[in-house]
């Protein structure tokens, strides 16, 4: 089974400069890995002013009210890219040392 | 936190007719409401700003804000009668299903009630089958397993106290350790319940001030799962004779105990259950429950349940079930004489919450007001009213290569589940949902939030009105209800960013224009794609079965393929001998939603045959800009396949390339699995921009994208997409006819 490789930063790199649209196999992989975890609770934008702001918010999996975070997006590729590093530290147990 | 939603009694009006508004609103003590127009999506960057233009109309007011509850769960109903009447010894039967037997105790049968009169049969909260009579209780003991068919039953001998209960597993060619249970027991209880209607799958709980499904019966215990020849009688039964009234037989002897002989395989359709005994306690289902459902006898020999009637005599009610919300009106609007056709909402707002109720103008019936219709996808809309699945799990993330994204709106729905789900959801038991009613709040047809479908719909509407050609707007529930004369006098016929869902009156009702000279500008993706059945007598609820294949949000189980409203089979068009490439050239091919694409011209582009479309354009690549996610081509797109009815001399005049890795093809193209099914390695992953001609001079023109409608309005709708589409309107407006190629 595939894993996320920590040292790959390369990946990282890829996917912080062109979250939509084609990627490579290898940050495909990441991305399905981190899109195919069971988990409590996943990532979710609450768009508090159409086309212009985000919130990230919780949601429960299987349903229920999002909670909020006081996080918030005036560009969805930031909101892509914090979500990303959340999971890779979640995932590898390592920080991403990118910005 | 003020919460507002509300719902129309009406869907399309005439001018003249009223529509009424019915909110509720907490947190408040009062709203605002305003009847506006929608001309355009507010869709933010890139679209053009947002307006909504407010109607002049004493609608326009504060109203006192009041609440107005749901009341969702499916059930059946037995009206009192005479024959229910001092009942004091009684047997209960039925086959039943349960399919969330672990979830707390449920309703079978009976006129139970809380907090404890009368008789009924019910599951515990273990999940096995249980008597009650007033406040006596006697469970089997033995936890039911989830959707595994089992006869019960339960006597009561009111002169001895002797109470009997039997739960046994019906043979069903899988291996379990299953055993019949018989328990006994000894009751003072007295069963009397005078005035009380019989109830399937949910017990009484009170009455309402206001309307509930039925009158203002408040009910609880609705139970998840399916029940099949319900019985009653009016004496304690023996197990010999409750088998022969299983099967359909009156017990000889005491044939003028029994009082009800329900048979769920009669009405399907519609929302009737029919009693065989001589009482006739005949009665109705509330909040439709799932009918064409296999029963317990159902072989797997036949799938087709009007032939087979008798193999289909279960009801498969859920606790989430809802068909109308049966709220008091608040306002109505009148629609003024000279009113504009067009996309209408009632527009409410308390302190910082808002919620938009949407409705339709079209013209006076008969009369048009412009040679251009756009027709509005109202059954699609239907079909999606609150569209629950793509905010429960990660998966739509993993296919949409995103973030899910909702607004407060769609939150409603999570505050609020007794709204109800969609066709794209499962009910709370894991049954794919296959009814939709319209008559409840809805939280995704608005003007704002995720761009699809209405919303999506209003770039076109905003693309109309810059053109200032003129155009009507007619619904989907105008055509299956009119046909082909709704369309007859129009010169063109727009369809939507994502015509879906269609019926057989309405498709046949565009071929018969398109046959007939009319002009069809198909301007959306994954179109013609569903077939439904509409309700038989209430058309704002319609139904999808989902049989067989295509990208599918649930599968029908095995022997539900056909609609329980029309007895048509159900599923794809394409499975069906209509594949949408028949009508528009196109049909669906791939969706992928992280990123946008955009057209290359086609040598067939420079045929004379669509020179007028290309007046003025004279850029190789189209639509490589737009408010969805950047591009022109993509979301959900079409091709062009001449094996499943493209016309021979169709024309795609431009092709659509570079989709991304989320791009996939479709279920139906694939028959085995393999590695290469993206768009970045399959090359079969396009969009088709395609145009045709038709006998008696008219034509179509397919874009084969949802995202499509989203470039037009850029740069002022000074680009390319925009350029072309208006030429191919004013061409198709004017009445020289197309010739066909030879
Ligand atoms: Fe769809």
């Amino acid at each position: 089974m595939f894993k996320i490789d920590p040292s790959r930063l390369d990946v990282a790199r890829e996917f912080k400069a062109k979250p939509f649209g084609e990627h490579s196999p290898e940050l495909q992989y990441v991305l399905n890995y981190m899109r195919t975890r069971v988990t409590p609770d996943f990532h979710v934008l609450v768009m508090t002013e159409p086309g212009k702001r985000w919130v990230l918010a919780h949601m429960p999996t299987g349903g229920g009210v999002p909670r909020m975070t006081n996080q918030s997006f005036d560009k969805l590729e930031d909101a892509e890219w914090h979500v990303f590093k959340l999971r890779w530290k979640d995932i590898t147990g390592q920080d991403l040392p990118i910005d | 936190m003020t919460k507002i939603m509300g719902y129309a009694d009406r869907l399309s009006l005439q001018p003249g007719e009223t529509v009424g508004i019915m909110a509720s609103c907490i947190g408040a003590d009062r709203f605002r409401a305003e009847i506006v127009r929608l001309l355009n999506p507010n869709a933010g960057m890139g679209a053009s700003e947002y307006r909504e233009v407010a109607i002049e109309t004493p609608a326009n007011a504060t109203y006192k804000a009041r609440e107005q509850k749901i009341h969702a769960g499916s059930f059946g109903v037995v009206p009192e009668k005479w024959a229910l009447r001092g009942i004091e010894s009684f047997t209960l039967q039925a086959y039943v299903w349960p399919t969330t037997p672990k979830k707390g105790a449920r309703a079978l049968m009976g006129n139970w009630a809380e907090p404890g009169t009368g008789f009924g049969l019910a599951l515990d909260d273990k999940g096995a089958a249980e008597i009650r009579i007033g406040g006596f209780r006697l469970s089997s003991g033995v936890p039911m397993l989830e959707r595994r068919w089992y006869l019960v039953a339960a006597s009561f001998d009111a002169k001895s106290g002797q109470v009997k209960l039997w739960q046994e597993p019906i043979y069903d060619k899988t291996f379990h350790a299953e055993r019949p249970v018989a328990v006994e027991g000894k009751a003072k209880a007295s069963v009397a319940d005078k005035g009380a209607p019989f109830l399937f799958a949910a017990w009484r709980a009170g009455e309402s001030k206001t309307p509930t499904g039925w009158g203002r019966l408040l009910t609880k215990g609705h139970f998840n799962g399916r029940i099949d020849r319900p019985r009653l009688a009016r004496i304690a039964l023996d197990r010999a004779q409750i088998q022969a009234l299983a099967s359909g037989m009156l017990p000889s002897g005491v044939e003028e105990k029994v009082l009800g002989v329900w048979d769920f395989s009669k009405d399907i359709s519609g929302e009737r259950i029919t009693d065989l005994s001589p009482n006739r306690l005949d009665g109705e289902v509330v909040n439709l429950p799932t009918r064409a459902s296999p029963g317990h006898n159902w072989t797997g020999a036949e799938m087709n349940w009007t032939k087979a009637p008798e193999q289909y005599g279960a009801i498969h009610f859920h606790d989430d079930d809802i068909s109308d919300a049966k709220w008091q009106p608040d306002f109505s609007f009148t629609v003024p004489k000279d009113a504009t056709s067009g996309f209408y909402a009632a527009k409410l707002v308390a302190d910082e919450a808002y919620f938009y109720v949407p409705f339709f103008v079209r013209p006076t019936r008969g009369t048009v007001k412009a040679k251009i219709a756009f027709l509005a996808s109202t059954a699609t809309y239907t079909v999606y009213a609150n569209n629950r699945s793509r905010f429960v799990r990660m998966l739509t993330e993993l296919y949409q290569g995103r973030l899910s994204m909702m607004d407060n709106v769609d939150i409603l729905q999570f505050e609020f589940p007794e709204m109800g789900v969609s066709t794209y959801d499962r009910h709370t038991d894991g049954s794919g949902v296959s009814i939709s009613s319209r008559l409840r709040p809805v939280t995704n047809w608005k003007p704002h939030g995720r761009l699809w479908n209405y919303c999506c719909d209003l770039f076109i509407v905003d693309w109309l009105e810059h053109t200032g050609l003129g155009y009507d707007v007619i619904t989907d529930h105008d055509l299956h209800a009119e046909g082909q004369d709704l369309l007859r006098p129009y010169n063109v016929v727009i369809t939507g960013s994502h015509p879906e869902y269609w019926s057989l009156e309405m498709l046949d009702a565009l071929d018969g224009y398109q046959r007939q000279g009319g002009r069809h500008m198909y301007m959306g993706g994954n179109g013609f794609y569903w077939r439904i059945a509409f309700h038989p007598t209430n058309p704002n609820i319609i139904e999808v079965r989902r049989s067989e294949d295509g990208v599918r949000a649930w599968d029908a189980r095995v022997g539900e393929y056909y609609h329980q409203f029309t007895g048509e089979y159900g599923g794809l068009w394409r499975r069906q001998g209509r594949a949408p490439q028949v009508p528009t050239g196109v049909g669906f091919i791939s969706q992928g939603f992280d990123a946008c694409s955009y057209y290359r011209r086609t040598d067939q582009s420079r045929d004379p045959r669509v020179a007028f479309m290309f007046e003025g354009v004279t850029d190789e690549i189209l639509g490589d800009f737009g408010v969805l996610q950047g591009g022109a081509a993509g979301l959900e797109i079409d091709c062009a396949d001449f094996s499943l009815g493209t016309p021979p001399h169709a024309l795609v005049v431009a092709k659509s390339e570079n989709h991304s890795n989320t791009y996939i093809l479709v279920a139906e193209e694939i028959n085995i699995g393999h590695g290469a099914l993206d768009a970045v390695q399959n090359a079969a992953i396009h969009a088709d921009l395609t145009f045709f001609e038709t006998p008696s001079g008219g034509a179509v023109f397919s874009t084969g994208s949802i995202a499509y409608a989203g470039s037009l309005p850029i740069n002022g709708f000074d680009n390319n997409i925009a350029k072309l589409t208006t030429n191919v309107l004013k061409r198709f407006v004017d009445d020289k006819p197309f010739p066909m190629p030879r």
